[in-house]
């Protein structure tokens, strides 16, 4: 299980062949295992890892910081559930410390997300706070490096 | 000009430069070249050792240290070895910290042979034993394994080749370029056929730590054994160091203390900086090394796979990071083949012929590569084979 999820996670467009091979089992496990995975919601979905200075030069990401008052009988999630209903919202997390909700948001400019951040999030009930962080540069996501392909340094010395 | 090869060393001129090195500087004037030659990780070195070198250049001085290695690191080489291979070595006097396993391999040579003393080779091998033990007037004599054997070294072929002359047995599991293991009970055999003789062994285990679905187990396990055994091993496959150029020796006082004396001589002591980081990779890197063992293992699963489709025979080895597929198929030697398939499809790889007589047949693929790197050789090697297969 968490050499498929660990594969995966490296490359999820690994074939159920591809997976057998490298772990030594048969392609039926494989598809079984993964089957089990996704019918037990460990895996949520499959995505892609997106340079997106090089898909659009003109997107715009931030990270915010919502301070928010939670609900009597459902806590954090009643609020959790409005925000992450927004098309523009790719993540939602329930933090410890400093502030409760952790947003990462992407729009095609700076208004956008101020915008959106003032209509939207600051106006909804509950909402204490915002702090709005723009992201400057991507370097590793989800274990995957936002880099060109660093040439191989190494040479064949004897 | 003076008369170059009258003034030097006659023996030194007689030792043939790498046959590995040769090969790839015919690949170094092409464009588009995909190599599977490299012999060394392609991970860079976990980050805690990095960080422990840095911390060492910030805050100490980089004197000169011990001639054995200074001694927290002799330590914990000792509990590694214990830990990972249940052998039991003294940091006091039986570990020797040097320049890469190659020296400790270099100094075991110089250390124990007289001229003319017989040097069992277990080939096919690494390049450097043969030439190492000419220079220490040693007499290098092939001992080939075979791929019918899964290339161990069997005891009956050691019996055949023992002469009254033969000081040392050299073998070197998991071993490059064939990936073979030796298991415990196949030491076992070999232990026996020594038994009552003063034949030597040196046992290279640089790629220790590198098995899959097995465990390594080192000749000086075996009964009988450790007082003949000079266990040499290393840091750079393991922990991806190579460039830190740091290995050891371990074996009885009386060896150790002889081969202090020419490394004292020759190089002082290993790289102190090399040294101190090294301590840090002992003490808190195994989970680093598990993670790079299971990559690998991957990238050896699917590497088998490709060359079976080929319908290149390919021995599933349990160790190293190289496969030793057979290319007897195509009808070429191994020299051959590999000038063929740079000039057809721009895929370097390492000749078998080049790790002794008996990988003529074969070829080395080392799979310290990506996965898409591989993936695209295999491809131009199965459009290869696809053309030449008889």
């Amino acid at each position: 299980m968490r050499e498929l999820l660990q594969l995966l996670k490296q490359n999820a467009r690994l074939s159920n062949a591809e997976l057998a091979v490298m772990t030594g089992k048969t392609e039926a496990d494989v598809a079984a295992e993964i089957a089990e995975l996704e019918r037990t919601g460990v895996i949520r979905g499959y995505s892609v890892i997106v340079d997106e200075e090089k898909a659009d030069r003109d997107a715009v990401s931030a990270y915010i910081e919502l301070k928010v008052t939670p609900k009597p009988d459902c806590g954090f999630d009643e609020l959790a559930k409005i925000v992450m209903s927004y098309d523009e919202v790719e993540s939602v997390t329930l933090m410890s410390g400093g502030y409760d909700l952790g947003l990462t948001v992407t729009g095609y400019s700076l208004r956008d997300i101020a915008a959106f951040v003032a209509q939207r999030l600051s106006t909804l009930d509950g909402v204490l706070s915002t702090t709005t962080h723009f992201v400057l540069k991507r370097y590793k996501e989800k274990g995957i490096l936002i880099l060109d392909e660093q040439c191989d340094e190494r040479g064949v010395y004897l | 000009m003076k008369p170059y090869d009258q003034i030097l060393s006659q023996r030194t001129q007689d030792i043939q430069p790498s046959p590995i090195r040769k090969f790839f500087d015919l690949a170094e004037n092409m464009e588009d070249v995909i190599s599977l030659g490299v012999g060394e990780p392609d991970f860079r070195t976990p980050w805690a050792i990095r960080s422990a070198a840095i911390a060492t250049l910030e805050r100490q001085s980089i004197f000169y240290g011990a001639n054995s290695g200074i001694m927290p690191l002799r330590e914990e080489i000792s509990n590694f070895m214990q830990r990972r291979h249940q052998l039991t070595y003294s940091p006091e006097n039986e570990i020797l910290v040097t320049v890469g396993g190659s020296e400790a391999v270099d100094l075991t040579f110089r250390t124990l042979l007289n001229p003319g003393d017989e040097v069992l080779i277990t080939e096919p091998c690494f390049v450097c034993y043969a030439p190492l033990v000419s220079l220490a007037d040693g007499v290098p004599v092939s001992l080939p394994t075979l791929q019918k054997d899964e290339f161990r070294l069997t005891a009956e072929s050691l019996r055949k080749a023992i002469t009254p002359k033969t000081k040392l047995l050299m073998m070197s599991f998991p071993n490059n370029p064939t990936g073979a293991i030796m298991r415990r009970e196949d030491y076992i055999e070999i232990a026996k056929v020594l038994e009552g003789t003063d034949i030597m062994v040196l046992s290279d285990e640089i790629y220790s730590e590198l098995t899959y679905g097995t465990k390594h187990c080192s000749p000086a396990t075996i009964e009988g054994m450790r007082e003949r055994t000079i266990v040499v091993n290393g840091f750079s496959k393991a922990f991806a160091m190579t460039g830190w150029r740091l290995g050891w020796m371990a074996a009885p006082p009386q060896i150790i203390e002889q081969a202090r004396k020419i490394h004292q001589y020759g190089i002082m002591c290993a790289p102190m900086i090399s040294q101190r980081a090294a301590i840090e990779a002992l003490k808190s890197c195994d989970g680093e090394v598990e993670r790079m063992v299971e990559e690998y293992d991957h990238r050896r699963r699917f590497m088998l796979e490709r060359f079976q489709q080929m319908g290149l025979y390919c021995f599933p080895p349990a160790g190293a990071f190289y496969l030793f597929p057979n290319i007897s198929i195509t009808g070429m030697d191994s020299e051959t083949f590999c000038e063929q398939l740079l000039q057809e499809e721009h895929v370097a790889v390492v000749p078998g012929s080049a790790f002794g007589e008996c990988g003529k047949d074969n070829i080395r693929i080392s799979y310290a590569y990506s996965l898409k790197h591989l993936a695209e050789a295999a491809d131009r090697m199965e459009r290869f084979i696809g053309r030449h297969k008889k």
